[in-house]
């Protein structure tokens, strides 16, 4: 298999800051891949040195194999889908859409044609004589995504695709997004910081922190093996223990991370003995915190389980194999 | 303890205007209203309404009063060749101007606009601004100095061997003249910079609110920097541009001063105006010509709406 892009110890430096530090990484060609991190810790700019807006201060960018060192961002057969958007505002829907054919001189009657199929496939058909103030924020993603798609780009790039849409109108994206690159079968590369939708939506992903990548794997992997405490913290609030603490857990003496709905409540001395310190609902699930060896661990119950007081003594046990000793600091 | 009350003491005068402006919102709007709209209604576009009144006037040719009848005859005289000539050459001067100013402004204001933060902003900012602090007449003066005959203009080009060019340029028939003082060549450099702050301004405050993110959706879909240029930066920056080329227009055709000092003794609309209602004391001929800039200005404005020039405010 091909990879789409290719980074060979990339650096990019805004003065004394390490925006992105050494990062290697491939995407493989017609996955959803996610780049996930925190605010800051470079993914961004990542995206940003795929599309062209960003130079590397050292290391290699290669598109399908091709070095693209000395390519200005029109010319990389890649479009994005801006964070904010950024249609033109003096420009109608279909304008917007057809500007990268507009561009590149394809005949006017052709483009509102291929416009017109692009707004069908993000089913936003008819609205091609709105302006993009007349739309919600919803439907102004939509035209953003098919204003990139017009290019027929063998990678998408999406920045923060879904952070401006509420809750609802998010998980209806989320569905359709990933529909949409299986149909269209090119690859998607997006940014986040929100590590469901990553979890959720991507084939592969690569958590980021402080400039460096901390870890590479399927949704599955990084969240069930975590190599770093920053990475089993950041993605799905794990119970990250310390080496003392695991080893009371039944574990080696290194820092380790359990899954808080790994852990079961049972009567103190069934298990570790520890004191309910608060209570939150959730709704589907409630989650508990617990004081036990000089720490606090959270629980994870679902919904319909009898729920402990607070400051009541109960008792935690969990499946050996649920603990995860992490390789890394 | 006893709780707080839930309703807090009145302080003074300041409470109570509060409370009166809170009860009656339209009351504190129709204060702060009224004096412009007094000054604007009746200062401001009554003199306006005199000057269209007194363009309908005619000047008896013997005696030299005004005749207040309502006439023509006024208007008509505007189409003589002498004072038609007027008309067009400050026309072609306005306009010429404001291409000259936007086409000088623009890369300024884009480089404000763009790339100046902080400390810079405020460079530019005291760099476009500090020539509108000295005396306008001061300016016009000096730049008579630098473009004179015996001035830093004429030695320069001596200087570096470029003499014959000042001489072509000044060969050039109608621009040209004896020297570039007293061209309308010279004239012409004066206009464009005492009106040239006006233009940048108001093109750095609309090239200001097109985000950097829709540049770079423009050349991510694949246009050159000319086709953003041409598609995204222009029609997002022409609100701007159209305001300071109305400043530059406007403020060129009206002018009287520079063309009495810099430039040959052909006559402008301002010019004009200033010796039509003073020696010749032909007060219906100075408001007719004094309405032509209006009329101009609002074909202009007319013909740009039309053009979709407003389109992205």
């Amino acid at each position: 298999m091909t990879s789409a892009v290719e980074f060979a110890s990339v650096t990019r430096h805004f003065g004394p800051v390490r925006a992105v530090d050494g990062v290697d990484l491939t995407i493989a060609e017609g996955s959803f891949f996610a780049m996930l991190g925190p605010s800051g810790s470079g993914k961004t700019t990542c995206l940003r040195l795929i599309s062209g807006f960003e130079k590397p201060s050292s290391g290699t960018i290669r598109i399908f194999g091709q070095d693209v060192g000395q390519t200005p961002p029109n010319r990389r057969n890649v479009n994005t889908v801006f964070q904010d958007y950024a249609l033109f505002p003096h420009m109608n829907v279909r304008d917007n859409v057809a500007y990268g054919l507009m561009v590149k001189g394809v005949d006017r009657r052709i483009r509102a044609d291929r416009a017109e199929d692009m707004l069908a496939l993000v089913k936003l058909d008819g609205y091609g004589d709105r302006k993009p103030a007349q739309l919600s924020g919803g439907q102004r993603q939509r035209v953003a995504l098919a204003r990139a798609l017009v290019n027929e780009p063998r990678v998408l790039l999406l920045d923060e695709p879904l952070g401006a849409l509420d809750l609802k109108l998010r998980e209806a994206m989320q569905d359709e997004l990933k529909a949409l690159q299986a149909r269209l079968g090119i690859t998607f590369v997006f940014v986040t910081h929100d590590q469901g939708e990553a979890l959720s939506m991507a084939d592969s992903l690569a958590v980021f922190n402080e400039g460096r990548i901390a870890q590479i794997g399927t949704p599955a992997e990084v969240y069930a093996r975590p190599r770093t405490r920053f990475v089993a913290d950041f993605v799905g609030s794990s119970n990250v223990l310390s080496p003392e603490v695991t080893r009371a857990f039944g574990g080696p003496p290194a820092w380790s991370s359990l899954r808080p709905e790994a852990l079961r409540l049972v009567a103190p001395e069934a298990g570790l003995a520890g004191t309910v310190t608060s209570i939150r609902y959730l709704g589907a699930a409630s989650r508990i915190s617990i004081a036990t060896h000089g720490t606090e661990v959270a629980a994870i119950l679902p919904a319909g389980q009898p729920l402990p007081a607070a400051g009541a003594e109960v008792g935690l046990a969990f499946d050996p194999a649920a603990l995860h000793v992490m390789e890394g600091p | 303890m006893t709780p707080a009350p839930a309703i807090l003491p009145e302080r003074g005068l300041g409470d109570r205007l509060t409370a009166l402006f809170w009860r009656h919102p339209r009351l504190l709007l129709g204060l702060l209203l009224t004096p412009p709209l007094l000054w604007l209604g009746v200062v401001y576009l009554g003199s306006l309404f005199a000057l269209l009144l007194q363009s309908f006037y005619s000047i008896d040719e013997f005696s030299g009063l005004v005749v207040p009848e309502f006439t023509l005859k006024t208007y008509a005289e505007l189409f003589r060749a002498q004072n038609l000539d007027i008309i067009i050459r400050t026309l072609t001067m306005s306009a010429a101007v404001t291409l000259a100013c936007a086409v000088i402004a623009f890369p300024i204001a884009y480089f404000a606009a763009r790339y100046a933060k902080g400390r810079w902003k405020a460079v530019f900012y005291l760099g476009v601004m500090l020539p509108l602090w000295s005396s306008y007449l001061v300016k016009v003066y000096a730049w008579k100095l630098i473009l004179a005959k015996e001035g830093i203009v004429t030695w320069a080009a001596d200087g570096l061997g470029l003499s014959m060019v000042l001489n072509a340029v000044l060969a050039l028939p109608v621009i040209g003249g004896n020297s570039l003082s007293t061209s309308l060549l010279g004239t012409f450099i004066v206009f464009v910079y005492v009106w040239l702050p006006y233009m940048i301004l108001p093109m750095q405050a609309a090239l200001e609110r097109v985000p950097t993110s829709m540049i770079e959706a423009s050349a991510d879909l694949g246009a050159s920097r000319a086709q953003t240029f041409r598609t995204v930066i222009l029609p997002l920056a022409m609100p701007g541009v159209i305001a300071g080329s109305i400043f530059t227009f406007s403020l060129t055709m009206g002018d009287y001063i520079i063309p009495q000092i810099v430039g040959t003794s052909a006559r402008f609309i301002g010019l004009a105006v200033y010796q039509l209602q003073g020696t010749a004391g032909n007060i219906p001929l100075a408001a007719a010509f004094a309405v032509v800039p209006i009329l101009i200005m609002l074909v202009y404005l007319w013909v740009a709406r039309r053009k979709g020039a407003f389109d992205a405010l």
